[in-house]
């Protein structure tokens, strides 16, 4: 199975890495930036897992449910 | 009053770097003894008290303190802290401690985005506990901090519950005392710097009382709060049947 997750600070939360990045798209003469977000994005290839093993292991390990939201796709 | 011999485990996580550090501050005190237990140990059946030191632990790949939560100690850590044993988790064990769910909220990246490698002064909010009841409340404390992810948050209503309990130990603020924007490092919601559990047994600090512990290397502030936990160890062992 190959599936991807990607982690996402939640739209609430301040993220200080997508602010500053967003500063140096301005910089770089990008107009109009309205808002810049860095996650994670995590590729398994894994044999034998089921679909909600994948759900248990992105909500425990590979997101901090406090402030992360996370996004399963199966891809093959 | 007979006195025992307290026995203190401080966990080295591969990536901890203030372990020896937290050994040697605690091994300062009489009548307590500190031992590295590495993380793959499942036991922690003969320590009195516990230490999750600062560092890196695991290179703070995914999340820092993300992956070390899950190391085989943690289930004995765990287990510990449901039966009152005292833990301690400074800066990399504070974010250990709060992945682990052991402490609420968590720790982000440093607003400015700097990593902090400066002393702070820490404002005591409350004595009663058992890593701050050598100390008063209003007290202010001259500590060293080491991080890039100390912004603590938690969500309104955590944050509502801590201070309805007094679980908030620990603010930065000014050299008198004030708390405020200026005197914050890092973008921690109320200036929170360390909180413990609801239990009052588990406490997380960003800042390193282990480095202020002795007057060579610049200050002793930090002692308070080790002395603190040592009276509270030796006060539990006293009620315990021997």
């Amino acid at each position: 199975m190959k599936a991807v997750v990607t982690v996402m600070p939640k739209p609430a939360i301040l993220d200080p890495a997508g602010v500053a990045t967003g500063r140096a798209m301005e910089h770089l003469g990008l107009k109009g930036v309205r808002s810049v977000r860095i996650g994670k994005s995590i590729e398994i290839e894994v044999d034998g897992a089921d679909e909600n093993q994948l759900h248990e292991i992105a909500h425990d390990l590979l997101s901090n449910p406090v402030v992360e939201d996370y996004k399963l796709t199966i891809l093959s | 009053m007979a006195t025992y011999a307290m026995r203190y485990a401080v966990i080295q996580f591969p990536g901890s770097n203030c372990d020896t550090d937290c050994q040697a501050a605690l091994a300062s005190f009489p009548g307590v003894e500190a031992e590295i237990v590495w993380h793959k140990e499942t036991s922690l059946a003969e320590y009195d008290a516990i230490v999750l030191p600062g560092g890196f632990s695991y290179g703070d790949y995914l999340r820092c303190g993300s992956i070390a939560r899950f190391s085989p100690i943690m289930t004995a850590v765990r287990h510990a802290a449901s039966t009152g044993v005292l833990v301690l988790g400074i800066c990399n064990g504070f974010q250990i401690l709060c992945e682990a769910g052991l402490l609420p909220g968590t720790l982000m990246r440093n607003r400015g985005l700097l990593f902090r490698c400066e002393h702070r002064h820490l404002r005591v909010e409350s004595s009663e506990s058992p890593f701050t009841s050598a100390l008063e409340q209003g007290d202010v404390l001259d500590l060293p901090i080491a991080h890039g992810e100390g912004s603590y948050f938690a969500d309104k209503e955590v944050l509502k519950a801590l201070n309805q309990n007094n679980q908030v130990l620990l603010r930065y603020c000014d050299a008198d005392g004030t708390v405020s924007d200026e005197a914050n490092p890092n973008g921690s919601l109320e200036n929170i710097a360390g909180i413990c559990s609801h239990g009052r047994n588990v406490f997380g600090l960003m800042p390193h009382p282990e480095r202020v512990c002795d007057p060579m290397l610049g200050g002793i502030d930090g002692r308070a709060i080790f002395q603190s936990m040592i009276d509270g160890a030796f006060a539990m062992q006293a009620q315990l049947p021997r």
